[in-house]
């Protein structure tokens, strides 16, 4: 099943805050061997995806036929220990490409007093039935 | 001691081993469980040549080598397309090798334009980096 073409412009957010604690951090920087004590730059995945799979779990849309096709981020400031976050995810576009939809998204990380810290593009390519992506 | 960056300079490469565990770590770490990263056949299913590397982890790897090489300067502007899949085999593991090059400084920001490989063939589409310049340690 194609993804329904109404979603763009509709928003999910991410189903609780993260509590960004000196553990998830460590246990991250380890997982990817980041040389530094500060926050990984990549960890804002970790609240963006929570949001991407309040999307998925709204469509009905299975997480094993999503591959990632594109990610940037741009910051506002680094994030730090302590800061709690949220995040809503926004459909910016679509569009299908050989059986597989292109599903555009943007991801606002904001902290505890609203504002934003961080700003994640994604772009998600399902392949929707027995059609292979590549 | 600091070293102003300046365009043209060349940073890296940095190679890294990817194996079936980092990726197990990955996905504890980050949450995304994702099968087509740990399971063969359902990676298979969907038309992938086999499990892959998280495209983030990717990513997470190119954030350390420009940390590795600038010395952790605040980043300002992280991103790529994955435009080819890591392949990680059950056994032993994939190389990923990272190169950079200075782009431009301007404004007190460093572009770094870098190249992603995996088995000699580019995995990643116009990765880039921002990162700012005040702090670049060389």
């Amino acid at each position: 099943m194609p993804v329904d073409p109404s979603l763009v412009g509709r928003e999910f957010p991410a189903p609780a805050p993260l509590t960004v604690t000196s553990e998830r951090v460590a246990a991250f920087a380890a997982a990817v061997g980041h040389p530094g004590d500060d926050v990984p730059p990549t960890f804002p995945i970790v609240l963006a995806f929570d949001a991407m799979q309040a999307f998925l779990d709204a469509e009905g849309i299975d997480l094993h036929r999503i591959v990632h096709g594109e990610q940037r981020f741009a910051y506002v400031r680094p994030l730090e220990v302590g800061d709690e976050l949220s995040a809503t995810l926004t459909v910016t576009g679509l569009r299908q490409i050989g059986g597989a939809d292109i599903i555009a998204t943007t991801s606002e990380l904001t902290d505890a007093s609203g504002a934003v810290v961080c700003t994640g593009k994604a772009t998600l390519v399902h392949s929707s039935g027995a059609e292979t992506v590549q | 001691m600091t070293t102003q960056l300046a365009a043209g300079d060349v940073l890296g490469p940095s190679t890294f081993t990817v194996t079936r565990a980092d990726l197990v770590a990955y996905a504890a770490a980050s949450g995304d469980h994702n099968p087509i990263h740990q399971d063969e056949d359902v990676a298979r299913s969907v038309g992938l040549p086999g499990v892959i590397a998280h495209g983030m982890y990717t990513l997470a790897l190119v954030s350390r080598a420009v940390a590795e090489w600038t010395g952790g300067p605040e980043v300002v502007d992280l991103g790529a397309k994955f435009t080819s899949p890591v392949v990680v085999p059950a056994e032993g593991g994939a190389e990923v090798v990272v190169g950079g090059t200075v782009k431009s400084v301007a404004d007190g920001l460093v572009t770094l334009a870098l190249e992603v490989t995996c088995g000699g063939q580019k995995v990643l589409g116009m990765p880039r980096a921002v990162v700012r310049e005040a702090v670049v340690r060389a």
